[in-house]
């Protein structure tokens, strides 16, 4: 990312890309040709485009799971009246993604815009699926978010293709009176960690220091991020995959390890069991993303008062470091009609102070903005079920400590299937989880030649 | 107690639709289709039948009968014949994320063949064929007798209970028995938590497929049931009456008037329960979210099919593994009716 461009104003940056692209001003916004070429710099917009679409009467179709977003929308609303939102919640998550991609292979259904989470932008973009944002003015908010956030919306040519929302830093939440009761100080280490699962299942059967679950393709990610892994790198049809790198397997063996000991738990997590492993105690910690706290307070009502958080145990607790696991964006669908009305409503929904913070104070999101973040009416915030312990500010400080350079492959969906038929079945039957990740990895690896693409590492 | 079932049975209105049309059927001098000659018969009664009139007006209505059928037609065309078309010429292509789609031929069948994910799809839910099914006919078929025996002293809330689970969507189903074989919470579970054993999991590898086995049987024992209860309400009362004069009791009646007669019926539920059994996919679908590990993306073939398109996006490829799996189905069905025709006839 070039840092110039954080120094620049929106306007200076749309004075400059427009001055030098004037001939084609204006073209982007009209055509809904798929003609939006990759890497190629793409033709700004001018201001007086943008003023016009903004006061022509647009209806925008957005596809979101988010509860309750029509209060954000009305925020939308009442400063360009002019633009109606038509929210249509079309599922969350892969439910979601396979009705989109359903209505874009379709060439109609589509809506204008689009809830997709982090992981899944190279899913998305790799079938150009998505707008880019800059010749609306994207770059200008670069400042706007946390570094590691703007990585992951930013396409390999530069393309920026949608505007973070909010993030999942990863912490570990665990029980206070359960490491007070078995005396189990809280772990600093990795190996801090494996100590206090076993010292934790001897001294009762019944718990076990955490779930690992053998379905959360999502969490190990993260857990691998945290240990440096670097399983994708992408470069248009050119994959490097990496999944069973030595970072990788660190982070396999030492699960596998806990798991074949029977220290830990491997049950599928937001499931029933679940939800009652964590009311009973079965559970003293969970190691979740920086959404979890209010997630966990909802679920778990019976436990208020008996949590706390902590970052994650760490491989080199001289360099914290730290993964995410969930969080999304707001993206522009290919074939809009009105990219530019869009654009402008992913940008106002994700950058504007007002609506930030109502995505905190109403659907509970942990913020993507550096404001809001810093915001002593945000980190200052005390909750209850943690013993008035300032959980946000915690997470805040974490969000720090996720590496930059962390990518996602072009078909998200098939790693965590194959992840799931490999380590993750290795895990629940307490075989050799690094082995398992050796399969994953030539699995994917088939897949990807399958699919047309040059695979290095394979 | 066999008497007045008999009696039910004479009441009007549950007489055989068969021996109604055949009533009075005079003899054809023309050895046409009978579907034909019904049509003649049933317009041409009033007027006299003279051989070289008959001809036209049974020509006419031939093509009239296209008319009736045009609305199930179209509708077969639309949303069947179409759809298979369609996926057939998909099943040819190969759509890639890089390089777009070419036309392969017969590649993906090909592959599918040696596809030992597909194989071990197929071979798992054979083996839920052989074991549930039977335990499923037998189950309805006992409900059907014991209904139709006239025994009971709450028949119809019997049948209403028994079919019940049907009307349950298989996903209220599936969801349902999910709670109930849960291993920590699940009742059973709780049980053994109370009693102090511990309760199998129900969700393991090895008891999935019976654990799967449970839910098909509860679903559809009632629906199997009532198509069994039906054929036996279409069983000619005077063979009850012969049985009767003979001394027959309920059980004789049942093994030597009832269940022969349900041939037709039973061959009729078990080419269901092929079809049924090969597509398996709702409950091993939600289940799936129990037993994320247990439950593979290929463990019955349509689930394999299912992930190939959506989660894997090779459309194609699943359009052929799913042209197959009909074929399987077909195969199968085949088979069935070969050797239960060729079986004893009592």
């Amino acid at each position: 990312m070039p840092t110039s461009i954080k120094h620049l104003s929106r306007r200076k940056l749309l004075a400059v890309t427009a001055a030098a692209t004037a001939a084609a001003v204006g073209l982007a916004g009209c055509s809904n040709s798929s003609s939006n070429p990759g890497s190629a710099p793409a033709a700004a917009v001018s201001q007086a485009d943008i003023d016009k679409a903004m006061t022509t009467p647009t209806t925008l179709t957005f596809w979101t799971w988010v509860p309750n977003i029509d209060k954000e929308v009305a925020l939308f609303q009442a400063k360009y009246p002019a633009i109606k939102v038509n929210v249509v919640n079309a599922g969350q998550g892969s439910d979601a993604y396979t009705k989109l991609r359903t209505a874009l292979k379709a060439g109609k259904g589509a809506p204008d815009l689009a809830q997709i989470e982090y992981q899944y932008i190279p899913t998305f973009s790799i079938t150009k699926s998505l707008v880019d944002l800059r010749p609306y003015g994207a770059a200008a908010n670069q400042a706007k978010f946390v570094d590691w956030t703007w990585n992951q919306v930013t396409g390999p040519g530069g393309e920026i293709l949608a505007y973070p929302q909010d993030t999942g830093p990863m912490g570990m939440l665990y029980r206070a009176d359960l490491f007070e009761k078995y005396g189990i100080g809280v772990p600093k280490t990795w190996d801090d960690f494996a100590a206090a699962a076993r010292k934790l299942h001897a001294a009762d059967p019944k718990v076990y220091l955490t779930d690992m679950a053998a379905n959360e393709a999502a969490a190990w990610h993260g857990l691998m991020w945290q240990a440096g892994a670097k399983p994708y790198t992408v470069d248009g049809s050119t994959v490097g995959l990496a999944v069973n790198d030595p970072a990788s397997k660190k982070v396999a063996d030492y699960w596998g390890t806990l798991a074949k000991e029977g220290v830990i738990a491997t049950d599928p997590d937001f499931t029933d069991t679940w939800f009652q492993g964590f009311s009973s105690g079965k559970y003293a910690t969970w190691l979740t993303a920086a959404w979890g706290p209010v997630f966990l307070s909802g679920s778990a009502k019976t436990t208020a008062g008996k949590w706390r958080a902590a970052p994650l145990p760490q491989w080199d607790s001289a360099k914290p470091a730290s993964g995410n696991w969930g969080g999304s964006t707001t993206a522009v669908v290919k074939g809009t009609q009105n990219p530019i009305a869009a654009a402008k409503f992913a940008e106002f929904l994700n950058t504007d102070p007002a609506t930030a913070s109502m995505f905190n104070t109403v659907q509970n999101f942990f913020p993507a903005t550096k404001a809001l973040l810093a915001d002593p009416a945000f980190a200052g915030q005390k909750s209850a079920f943690f013993g008035d312990q300032p959980v946000n500010e915690l997470f805040a400080g974490i969000g720090g400590t996720v590496d930059s350079a962390w990518q996602w492959p072009p078909f998200l969906d098939q790693s965590v299937k194959d992840w799931t038929e490999t380590a993750g079945t290795a895990l629940a039957n307490k075989a050799d989880v690094a082995a398992a990740t050796d399969q994953w990895q030539s699995r994917l690896t088939a897949y990807a030649k399958d699919q047309g693409f040059t695979v290095q590492g394979g | 107690m066999a008497v007045e079932a008999h009696g039910v049975r004479q009441r009007p209105g549950f007489h055989r639709p068969g021996r109604l049309a055949g009533r009075g059927r005079p003899p054809s001098p023309a050895g046409g289709p009978s579907i034909r000659r019904s049509f003649a018969i049933t317009t041409t009664t009033s007027a006299a039948p003279v051989a070289a009139h008959r001809r036209r007006p049974r020509a006419g209505q031939g093509n009239r009968g296209y008319v009736f059928v045009a609305p199930f037609l179209l509708c077969f065309l639309l949303l069947f014949i179409l759809p298979l078309g369609y996926a057939a010429y998909l099943s040819l292509f190969k759509d890639q994320l890089v390089g777009g789609t070419v036309f392969v031929g017969l590649e993906n069948y090909v592959r599918a063949v040696k596809d030992t994910q597909l194989l071990g799809g197929v071979l798992r839910v054979a083996v839920f064929f052989a074991i549930q099914v039977p335990i499923m006919l037998v189950v309805a078929l006992g409900a059907a007798l014991a209904i139709d025996s006239g025994l009971l002293r709450f028949a119809n809330v019997f049948r209403l209970g028994i079919f019940i689970p049907y009307a349950v969507p298989s996903v209220v189903a599936a969801l349902m028995w999910g709670y109930l074989y849960g291993p920590d919470f699940g009742p059973l579970a709780q049980l053994g938590d109370r009693l102090g054993f511990t309760a199998p999991d129900l969700l393991s590898g090895l008891s999935m497929l019976p654990s799967l086995g449970n839910i098909v049987t509860w679903e559809f024992a009632g629906y199997n049931m009532i198509i069994l209860y039906a054929a036996l309400r279409t069983v000619p009362a005077d063979r009850y009456e012969a049985a009767a004069v003979d001394g027959a009791g309920a059980w004789r009646t049942a093994w030597h008037i009832k269940i022969p007669a349900l041939r037709p019926a039973l061959l009729l539920c078990l080419i269901f329960s092929v079809i049924g059994s090969f597509q398996l996919f709702a409950e091993p679908n939600l289940i799936q979210r129990l037993a994320p590990t247990v439950i593979t993306s290929s463990y019955t073939p349509n689930l394999y099919a299912y992930s190939l398109a959506f989660t894997s996006q090779q459309l194609n490829y699943a359009a052929a593994v799913s042209f197959l799996l009909g074929l399987v189905i077909l195969v199968v069905s085949y088979a069935v009716l070969f050797t239960a025709s060729r079986g004893p006839r009592r």
